[in-house]
């Protein structure tokens, strides 16, 4: 996750990694743009939470709730409904995350996450609306890493998008004042869905789907959202500061743009397996 | 309270934006280095209404300790908004947008600094906003750029950086407030102009591959106008200081170096006495 290639690496390793690269071999045998092994389990948290997902992407694994509030609307945008994604990066997860507030790459964890759904609307923010003005439905996705061995993003981006397109919450009224449930159990109204894909430039090769070891030594990471039809959502440099040309951030949006289909097809495939 | 109404239109039927810009034309820019007296570098920027102060201590000391690193200095870049930047009052405290933004400035500036030079130091580059009308990151890393090289920080050159955006469909160069608000995309950028390879790229709204090619190469070609933009204001500074000063500057500079010396060697000697 964070700019792991300024910690004290063995030089040794990193030139191990890189030499298996030029070679063509990463450490796990994995083809550059292949992804690890996903496991998704929708409604993990089912008598708590709206909408939950577990996600083991190779030996990462994070359980992302979301919860769905009534809350006053923002000033700004009376309209409109709230959604918001958090993450952690809890010490249960790997012996490199610290106790205490969020550092700065716990906070782009969350941010980068929360760019994939907000900014691709993946939920439509009219629609959450109850009384215009007065209360809205407030969308609360938060991700917890519990196990954490490289590409913290791509799992947590899956993990959100699953809860989201799983959870169920009661339909809500404003009656004489009063906040009433209807009776009525609602999907959450979405618009847009995008998944996000990350990969790690090492000298001049791209790999998609890291595993810690290789994050450890990486110049640099991208992470691209992209949505169904092919647009890009959002994207972040990060991890590192090696710079990228132009041509290799081409072809980082290539092998992002193919590996859509199949992460798209992983979370579809656990949503229908609860319809 | 300055009361913000959304445009009907952020293209005109001419062609224009907003603000009578065409699509690749930048805001007004004025830099200015050495705007600071205390920091050992600091430079102002307004571009548009954007204006923005950076500051450049060290390399010194680092503290807290344990972010040491031994082989290079670390580079601390604190970007902070002021509270009346901002239409609402923004919270004094650091924002979580804040700490995102000095981590990716901070990633934008380094693979220009020859921090290897400074084992164990601490490089600090404050960032203040004092008004934001779009733009802020990249009008940042403009601005903490300039201060580096006015600290004196070994560099291999400066980093120019600008937002390239769209709205309307269209792809605009250094977007402005509404435009950021209001219209379908954003993708801030930094560059190293030697290179021309990307040092700061982030993005949201909704774009193609293609769009997004097209709008980085636009943000390129306006990052390298800015980078004469930068050289010209640095240029500016030192020339004027050296007319000022004629020869004596550079006595006084040697001066200063002794001093140095001295209060070094006043050190070694506590120590060896005690």
């Amino acid at each position: 996750m964070g700019d792991y290639s300024t910690e004290t690496i063995s030089h040794i390793d990193r030139e191990f990694i890189s030499d298996l690269l030029r070679k063509g071999e990463r450490l796990d045998g994995r083809a550059f743009n292949e992804y690890r092994d996903i496991e998704v389990e929708v409604n993990v948290v089912a008598a708590k939470a709206e909408g939950s997902a577990l996600v083991r992407l190779g030996n990462t694994t994070v359980v992302a709730g979301v919860k769905v509030l009534v809350g006053e609307p923002y000033s700004d945008s009376p309209d409109e409904g709230v959604t918001m994604v958090t993450a952690e990066m809890s010490p249960i997860a790997s012996p490199l995350f610290e106790l205490g507030p969020p550092k700065e790459d716990a906070i782009e964890l969350a941010r980068v996450v929360d760019r994939g759904v907000r900014e691709s609307e993946t939920v439509d923010a009219k629609k959450l609306c109850i009384a215009e003005g007065k209360k809205v439905y407030m969308v609360f996705a938060d991700v917890y890493p519990l196990e954490y061995d490289g590409n913290l993003i791509d799992a947590s981006s899956i993990a959100v998008n699953a809860a989201l397109l799983t959870t169920k919450y009661p339909e809500m009224k404003v009656e004489e004042g009063k906040l009433v449930q209807t009776g009525e159990v609602l999907s959450l109204p979405l618009k847009n869905v995008a998944v996000e894909h990350t990969v790690a430039k090492i000298d001049d090769i791209l790999i998609l789907d890291t595993i810690l070891k290789e994050e450890f030594v990486q110049d640099c990471r991208f992470t691209m959202a992209v949505d169904k039809n092919n647009n890009f959502t959002a994207m972040q440099k990060g991890g590192g500061s090696g710079p990228m040309s132009l041509e290799l951030i081409d072809q980082a949006m290539d092998m992002a743009l193919e590996a859509s289909k199949d992460i798209h097809k992983v979370v579809d495939d656990a949503v229908k397996s609860v319809e | 309270m300055s009361p913000e109404t959304k445009p009907d239109f952020l293209i005109s039927p001419e062609g224009l934006r907003i603000d009578g810009r065409r699509t690749d034309e930048l805001r007004p820019i004025e830099l200015k280095v050495g705007v600071l007296k205390q920091a050992d570098g600091s430079a102002s920027i307004r571009q548009g209404k954007t204006y923005i102060i950076a500051a450049v201590y060290g390399p010194r000391e680092l503290h807290p300790r344990h972010l040491t690193l031994n082989d290079r200095a670390y580079l601390r870049v604190e970007y902070r908004m002021a509270t009346f930047s901002v239409p609402d009052r923004k919270r004094p405290a650091p924002s979580r947008r804040e700490k995102e933004i000095s981590m990716v400035v901070a990633n934008a500036l380094k693979p220009a600094l020859f921090l290897e030079e400074f084992p164990k130091a601490v490089v600090d580059v404050f960032v203040q906003v004092i008004q934001a009308d779009g733009g802020t990151r990249c009008a940042a890393i403009n601005a903490a750029s300039l201060a580096l090289a006015d600290a004196g920080i070994p560099m291999r050159c400066l980093i120019p950086a600008v937002a390239v955006g769209k709205a309307d469909g269209k792809l605009l160069v250094d977007l402005g407030d509404e435009e950021d608000k209001y219209g379908q995309g954003d993708v801030p950028m930094a560059i190293l102009p030697t290179t021309d390879e990307i040092t700061l790229l982030q993005q949201d709204g909704m774009f193609k591959k293609e769009e997004l090619l097209e709008a980085m190469q636009m943000g390129i070609n306006s990052c390298k106008y800015l980078h004469e933009l930068q050289k010209e204001a640095l240029r500016r500074a030192y020339v004027k200081k050296a007319s000022e000063n004629g020869d004596e500057d550079d006595d006084d500079e040697d001066d200063d170096f002794d001093d140095d010396m001295e209060t070094d060697l006043g050190e070694a000697d506590l120590m060896e006495d005690e």
